[in-house]
């Protein structure tokens, strides 16, 4: 066969994506599609595993049994995720644990919103219906993307993640009709949560360094400003519906555009958030440091078990 | 740090009696024994199966996808493979 030159490969790799064909682990692909895809999976998986962190805190302090057990199915989900995920990365030939590594030394990124604690139990609430929302609006999204072990991930992560919104609203809903101190931390748990929800879908567009060339890829389908938007379309009226009030005074249904226009957003926060000046950050990177390190003894025992097992079987 | 890690697994499961398994991810496990476990707890957390196979990755061989068009051309140009290939006369029924 005749060895086609980088140039022939990329515009073969090019035409597959624009035919919508997926692209699959031991396929051809562009260096800095693989190191592009890398980073955004792994981020995502390492998510998905500090994302259990604040919700993780609340289960021994659930209300009753039912929102318990809801809990820790949920959290136990994210669990999952990550793993779909970090299977995924595995599949671009990427190693795990450096990736993991690189998480705890700082040099990669998880999703800013973890960075904020969960102070009251309605925060619980808010984080299904507000920060699960927001990750199914782009996981959605994701479930179209070009690289077809990350989209069967998503595929089943949000097959599965559907209920992660729901019981959070439904928490919500709850405490909104409940006392008045009941209501009055529902609506405090939307006012901390709703502005760190927006900021989950990343900068601007104008300001989004990778987006034009990962939109190119097809690795993502929507800019981070129309997810940004389908989201608060989407959440507004749900709000609403159960009396609470999104904190944004300039919030308005915008007839001609068919959207609600709102309040342009802090980025100052949220730059501040992800260089590591959240208030849990350090919190969240010591506690997964923390399970890594007091964990590596059980993998060396199974290791070791395996071994033992594996010589009996042969002797 | 440990530098050996658990081997990775392909996991296979079979949604219910009658049809094949398929393939629906990986996951590390020290030996098969875990491996079974830790594909029942993360890939059937809501009876997506009712049978499992593991299978170490290091053992799932494949062929070369920049090969794939010549490893495949043999079958391109048999069309008479199909029974679409055939001229039946009209009216003719059950074929």
């Amino acid at each position: 066969m005749k060895e086609l030159s980088i140039a022939e490969l990329e515009a073969k790799f090019q035409d597959k994506i624009d035919r919508e064909i997926k692209i699959e682990p031991n396929d051809w692909m562009p260096d800095a599609y693989r190191k592009t895809l890398i980073r955004q999976i792994s981020q995502h998986a390492h998510s998905e595993v500090v994302g259990m962190l604040p919700e993780g805190n609340w289960i021994t302090r659930a209300p009753n049994l039912r929102r318990k057990a809801v809990l820790l199915a949920k959290v136990q989900d994210e669990a999952g995720h990550g793993l779909y995920l970090y299977s995924s990365v595995e599949t671009l030939g990427a190693d795990r644990e450096s990736t993991i590594d690189d998480m705890h030394a700082g040099k990669a990124k998880y999703s800013s919103i973890f960075n904020y604690p969960a102070l009251t139990w309605a925060d619980i609430g808010a984080i299904g219906w507000l920060v699960d929302g927001a990750a199914i609006m782009n996981q959605v999204a994701l479930c179209r993307t070009s690289y077809g072990p990350y989209a069967r991930a998503m595929v089943k992560i949000c097959k599965e993640e559907s209920f992660h919104q729901r019981q959070g609203y439904e928490s919500l809903a709850v405490l909104a009709k409940g006392s008045p101190e009941q209501k009055a931390m529902a609506q405090d748990a939307l006012n901390r949560f709703w502005w760190p929800a927006l900021m989950m879908f990343g900068p601007s567009d104008a300001d989004s360094p990778h987006s034009a060339q990962s939109i190119k890829w097809k690795i993502k389908r929507l800019s981070n400003d129309e997810l940004r938007q389908n989201f608060i379309d989407a959440t507004v009226p749900q709000a609403e519906l159960i009396g609470l009030t999104v904190p944004d005074s300039n919030l308005k249904w915008n007839e001609s555009r068919g959207h609600y226009d709102f309040s342009p957003i802090n980025w100052e926060e949220f730059y501040q958030v992800l260089e590591g000046n959240g208030p849990c950050n350090r919190e969240r990177i010591e506690a997964r440091r923390k399970a890594k390190e007091n964990g590596m003894w059980v993998r060396e025992a199974a290791n070791a078990f395996a071994a033992k097992r594996a010589m009996k079987k042969t002797a | 740090m440990s530098t050996h890690e658990w081997p990775l697994w392909e996991v296979f499961i079979r949604s219910k009696q009658g049809l094949n398994h398929k393939h629906v991810g990986s996951l590390r496990a020290a030996d098969a024994t875990m491996a079974l476990e830790n594909a029942r707890d993360v890939y059937t957390r809501r009876s997506e199966g009712i049978s499992i196979w593991v299978v170490e990755s290091n053992y799932v061989h494949a062929n070369d996808p920049s090969d794939a068009d010549a490893f495949f051309d043999p079958s391109d140009t048999k069309i008479y493979r199909h029974p679409t290939f055939y001229e039946v006369p009209d009216g003719i029924k059950h074929m």
